[in-house]
């Protein structure tokens, strides 16, 4: 009655095989979800690409009534507010992970987390409503204050003191993407085993000293938060609109008025009624794509040389300690 | 109080369309897309319409003139709603005719921010292309003063605020700057989204009445039911006879009242009547002058007729103008043509 045992990695009954193709259907789902998308993007964008071609990306002028469409002052104004906010929101978020993680006391480490990922849960219009009418009164009088020192003459700092623009619109993304960078974050500082610290701390180093440890070890996954939390600044739309003025100028100015991708395409498509102005906005559709796309791909690789450097380091560390 | 009533039709709206009773086998469902500046007006009217015509349900989605054009010329919509006309190509493009029918007047106000300065600012206009051109730039103008001698106009950058996102409002606007100021039809011209010379652009009409309000020195367009409900300053602009018009309801009404084409496919900026106020615009129902289904045809026809007799009497309400009766002669015409396989729908 002695029954062979089975090899596990042969085990293929009926429910196995079932769930196995179940999941691999989910995985093609997602892709073709992708390709559609990019697909029907490429149809409705084709006019507009054979139209106009490359210059579409290196052209200034945005006019639907003439039928000139150029996007660099759209790519500008995503590319500028977005890396404002990453200025602004990373050493923040940063800060607040590394307080929840490592400095905290147990008692209000749990309630400023729940606070901290609340903050992520509010719908988008609310930080535009909020970025209207309480911040843009805040940077219209700093705005002003500037004015007055005399500052303005320098490029960054000129314009009209309007409140809304570049400045406003960096600000509320910076506050929207705060949550992202900290929560993942903390989620890498908690990775890093406790015997890092405690070798660091027995090494004679301080506190300080000892922070630098965990940093580094968990370099990747913090570069992976930022790469997060700026293809969010990438895509954000109704909170943007609200405060960035939408004028497509490329101006050195903070404070001037300016437009973004994502902005442009919730503002204009609904009315747009000729047929070259949806397809220019949907090759705008097409360019964000491709942005975050290479946004992506670029932090991968940073990823991995991150890595790659990281383990060499630790592998070195390991040769030379007696 | 008005918002409340309307808030209130809404929230009763809503629970009607949860109550399963509602929905019997024999219900006509006729669906429409399109403009959203009319949407308030459009949903109070169907609402009412269900206790006119209890078989006959009306849905009416505010997705956009654009799209309400794209709807009707793909035939996936019964009626669409627009503020712009559609281009002679667009109608050649049709596969079956298809009539303006007008619904309500809606005009733009010129609203502005200035600390101490009521509504009633007098405007040209002359001044007012150039001030969106860029080329007056300053409150206390010697253009601005001549025209406002009583005003004591402060020394303040003007702000120019328009609309970010297409819309009819827009296109109404920019239409008016074109027909009185050749410059701005010659550097800009008309359209839902132009390319502006100058301004912050607003997200909708809320937007651009957020704006205003809170920088001193502003001056911005949106429907008069904004500036009304927001409580906000407005100007008495010159109409062609060259008298200065606020825009109330009884003003815009006027503004049609000029000789108008038959299929009402027309803009009614710079009336000529000496009372009309100068900046409106019709806001149409596009509808098959073919229609497909005789039940539904039928139904629909039905509720054009009443949304040009009694539902008139329902838009002051919201602050929309009525149609003259000019134009609303004009339309039973319309709606009269309307067939099923060349017989007419309407019996009257």
């Amino acid at each position: 009655m002695n029954q062979p045992l089975h090899h596990p990695t042969r085990v293929v009954n009926r429910g196995d095989r079932l769930f196995r193709g179940i999941l691999r259907l989910f995985g093609l789902v997602v892709l073709a979800i992708a390709l559609l998308i990019l697909v029907e993007l490429w149809e409705v964008a084709r006019p507009s690409v054979e139209r106009f071609g490359l210059r579409f990306l290196i052209e200034t002028q945005w006019d639907p009534v003439r039928e000139q469409f150029g996007a660099l002052p759209f790519v500008y104004g995503t590319l500028v507010s977005s890396l404002i906010a990453i200025l602004l929101a990373v050493p923040l978020g940063l800060g607040v992970a590394f307080f929840l993680s490592e400095m905290a006391p147990r008692w209000l480490r749990e309630p400023v987390s729940f606070l901290v990922e609340l903050l992520a849960a509010i719908p988008s219009v609310v930080y535009g409503l909020w970025g209207l009418f309480v911040l843009v009164p805040i940077i219209r009088s700093l705005e002003l204050a500037i004015l007055r020192t005399g500052l303005s003459r320098v490029p960054l700092f000129s314009g009209a003191p309007y409140g809304i623009g570049m400045l406003s619109a960096g600000v509320v993304l910076a506050i929207m993407i705060v949550p992202t960078v900290a929560a993942v974050s903390r989620e890498v500082f908690r990775a890093v085993p406790d015997s890092q610290r405690e070798a660091a701390l027995a090494l004679g180093a301080t506190r300080w000293e000892a922070m630098k440890v965990v940093f580094d070890y968990g370099r990747p996954g913090i570069v992976g938060a930022v790469v997060l939390a700026w293809g969010r600044a990438l895509g954000e739309t109704m909170a943007v609109n609200m405060v960035i003025g939408n004028q497509p100028i490329i101006s050195a100015s903070l404070f001037s008025p300016a437009h973004t991708m994502a902005s442009v395409i919730a503002s204009e498509f609904n009315e747009a009624v000729e047929p070259m102005h949806v397809a220019a906005l949907a090759e705008i559709g097409l360019a964000l794509l491709g942005l975050t796309l290479l946004l992506s791909a670029l932090a991968r690789l940073l990823v991995l040389r991150v890595e790659r450097r990281s383990r060499g380091r630790q592998a070195a560390q390991g040769v030379t300690s007696p | 109080m008005k918002v409340l009533r309307w808030m209130a039709g809404m929230v009763l709206a809503a629970a009607l369309a949860w109550t399963p009773l509602a929905v019997s086998a024999q219900t006509i469902q006729l669906n429409g897309a399109g403009a959203t500046f009319p949407y308030p007006l459009y949903s109070l009217w169907f609402e009412v319409y269900r206790s006119v015509s209890p078989d006959v349900q009306v849905n009416y989605q505010a997705i956009g003139s654009g799209g309400g054009i794209r709807q009707v010329l793909a035939g996936t919509v019964d009626f669409g709603g627009t503020d712009a006309p559609l281009s002679d190509e667009q109608l050649a493009s049709a596969s079956v005719p298809i009539l303006h029918i007008p619904t309500v007047i809606g005009s733009i106000a010129v609203v502005y921010n200035l600390p101490g300065v009521g509504t009633g600012l007098k405007l040209t206009p002359e001044v007012l292309s150039a001030i969106y051109l860029g080329e007056i730039t300053q409150w206390d103008d010697a253009r601005l003063k001549a025209l406002n001698p009583d005003l004591r106009l402060p020394s303040l950058p003007i702000a120019v605020v328009r609309r970010s996102d297409g819309s009819g409002t827009t296109n109404i606007f920019t239409t008016y700057l074109s027909a009185v100021s050749p410059q701005w039809a010659e550097r800009v011209g008309s359209g839902t989204s132009v390319s502006w010379p100058v301004g912050l652009g607003g997200q909708g009409n809320a937007g651009v009445a957020g704006l205003v309000r809170q920088i001193p020195g502003a001056i911005g367009y949106v429907e008069i039911a904004y500036a009304l409900q927001n409580q906000m300053t407005y100007a008495a602009l010159q109409n062609q006879a060259g008298n200065f018009v606020l825009p109330s309801l009884e003003a815009t009404s006027l503004a049609a009242n000029a000789p108008v084409p038959e299929d009402l496919r027309v803009s009614i900026v710079n009336t000529p009547d000496p009372h009309g106020y100068p900046i409106a615009g019709f806001t149409w129902l596009l509808v098959a002058q073919e229609q497909p289904d005789p039940v539904k045809g039928k139904a629909l026809v039905e509720m054009l007729w009443w949304a040009l007799h009694e539902g008139q009497a329902l838009a002051p309400e919201l602050d929309y103008a009525p149609l003259p009766p000019n134009v609303v002669a004009l339309a039973e015409a319309m709606i009269a043509s309307i067939t099923h396989q060349g017989q007419p729908l309407l019996e009257r």
